[in-house]
């Protein structure tokens, strides 16, 4: 699973960060990237739906490879 | 209300309201207290509801309609964001004041582009990182007043707790005195409740808080401290220095914003597990759900409007927005929409996917949201660490103010320590 966050879309909510720390970093004025590429380690894809689930700005999708 | 222009007002301010469709009023009593019906209704049969009430509004109801018109800047502009405008003598003197000094309460009340510099400035102030350097204040601050109470087995949730709590919080973070707290509640009161309908209080409110900052910034020209104030009077938008006149509204904003706001979340949230004892049972077993129950409280009980001026014609569904009108960004009505919730009017605590808006969308989303989530985290947690048991004793004396900002003013409850 590989997931990607549209920084143009991401107005700094940060709930994907507060969900899962481990997929998500956020800069100071709050916009969030995917760590790792956005590649989401196994036992993880929980987590990662949820941030996806929870963006307001439905600024974070899975990358289709 | 006598000083205010006649034009400005519908004839029929403090009426009943007979149809929420075309004549709703947001400072309605029963509306204040349980606005979830109206919006039921109006979802069904008008989506988009219109008033002439307040000098007139639209109120959407949908969780897709408040996206797109949060979203609309600048057609739907951020230049006066309080959802009843201000009388004739305030207005008069803002639009000069813009016309020479820019944006009063920049980035609220600022479009693009103006809106982002001043955004970005006070973005890093509350970045997750950044609002954990509170966190250890709010919680002293939480147990000092629990320690006050706990003794005589009463404590009033919102006043005695929830109240107390963010001004004191934002105080320390602007780098002005804690101690006058209840000073700054009573500016923010007069100006966002009490202001709402009193023009002459909005205008004395206003100038007891402007001249308040400027008196700081006074003292630090010559001796910068290591504070918001100091940090914005020597910070560049654009490549040149701010105003006073913009610091001023950058501190006025930072101040106001984040005190009724949080203060009714945290009060709220205590009055729904005062009168929700199977919600309060849950909390004391299993208190790892509270982040999950913050945002679904958030949701429910969404305390905050802002509001949008109409600049150019529009058109969303129905509804034909014309110059000069206000629209209200109705976000806790978006998110009780039954098409995006599940069980939109319970509370479910452990809703995972609850993509809530009660912060906003778009450009102006609230700054302050990860400060508000860190303040209602620790406010909550205290509590149910040291209180054992809780109940409201009257569900008669339980107030709620609304308007801009909704929530619960007086919870009067029974309390034993933990």
């Amino acid at each position: 699973m590989r997931i990607c966050v549209d920084a143009d879309k991401c107005e700094g909510h940060n709930r994907c960060y507060a969900l899962a720390p481990e997929l998500f970093e956020v800069d100071d004025l709050g916009v969030a990237s995917a760590l790792n590429d956005g590649h989401v380690p196994a036992g993880l894809e929980d987590k990662a739906d949820l941030a996806i689930a929870n963006c307001p700005e439905f600024a974070i999708t899975i990358v289709e490879e | 209300m006598s000083d205010r222009d006649p034009s400005d007002l519908s004839p029929h301010e403090g009426c009943p309201v007979h149809d929420w469709a075309t004549d709703f009023d947001v400072m309605d009593e029963g509306y204040i207290k349980d606005p979830a019906p109206v919006w039921e209704e109006l979802r069904d049969t008008c989506p988009i509801a219109h008033t002439t009430r307040w000098g007139g509004a639209w109120l959407p109801t949908k969780y897709d309609d408040v996206r797109e018109m949060a979203r609309a800047a600048p057609t739907l502009s951020n230049r006066s964001p309080g959802v009843i405008p201000p009388g004739p003598e305030m207005r008069d003197l803002l639009i000069a004041e813009v016309k020479e000094f820019g944006s009063e309460l920049p980035p609220i009340s600022a479009d693009p582009p103006e809106h982002k510099p001043y955004k970005q400035l006070i973005l890093p102030l509350f970045s997750p990182k950044a609002v954990e350097d509170y966190r250890a204040f709010t919680e002293t601050l939480a147990n000092e007043l629990i320690d006050k109470h706990i003794a005589s087995g009463k404590m009033d949730a919102a006043v005695d707790y929830a109240q107390q709590i963010p001004p004191r919080v934002i105080a320390y973070i602007i780098g002005i005195d804690p101690g006058r707290a209840d000073d700054f509640t009573d500016w923010t009161r007069g100006i966002i409740e009490l202001g709402q309908t009193d023009p002459e209080a909005r205008m004395k409110y206003r100038r007891l808080i402007r001249d308040f900052f400027q008196k700081m910034i006074e003292e630090r020209r010559d001796n910068p401290r290591d504070d918001a104030i100091s940090k914005l009077m020597a910070a560049e938008v654009n490549g040149e220095k701010l105003s006073d006149y913009s610091v001023i509204g950058v501190c006025f904003l930072l101040l106001v914003a984040g005190i009724d706001t949080t203060w009714s979340s945290i009060g709220s949230a205590l009055w729904h597990f005062g009168t929700h004892q199977d919600d309060r049972k849950r909390l004391y077993a299993e208190p790892e759900i509270l982040p999950t129950a913050v945002e679904e409280l958030l949701r429910y009980y969404s305390p905050v409007v802002m509001a949008r001026r109409v600049l150019d014609p529009i058109k969303f569904g129905d509804a034909e927005m014309v110059p000069g009108e206000k629209v209200i960004m109705n976000f806790p009505a978006a998110n009780r929409d039954p098409d995006v919730f599940d069980r939109p009017d319970e509370v479910v605590l452990d809703r995972e996917r609850n993509r809530h808006i009660a912060f906003g969308v778009g450009i102006h989303r609230c700054a302050g949201s990860n400060l508000a989530r860190m303040e209602m985290d620790v406010a909550l947690r205290v509590w149910f660490e040291r209180i054992g048991a809780f109940e409201i004793t009257d569900s008669e004396l339980v107030r709620w103010t609304g308007g801009q900002v909704r929530g619960v003013r007086s919870a009067p409850m029974r309390i034993t320590a933990r």
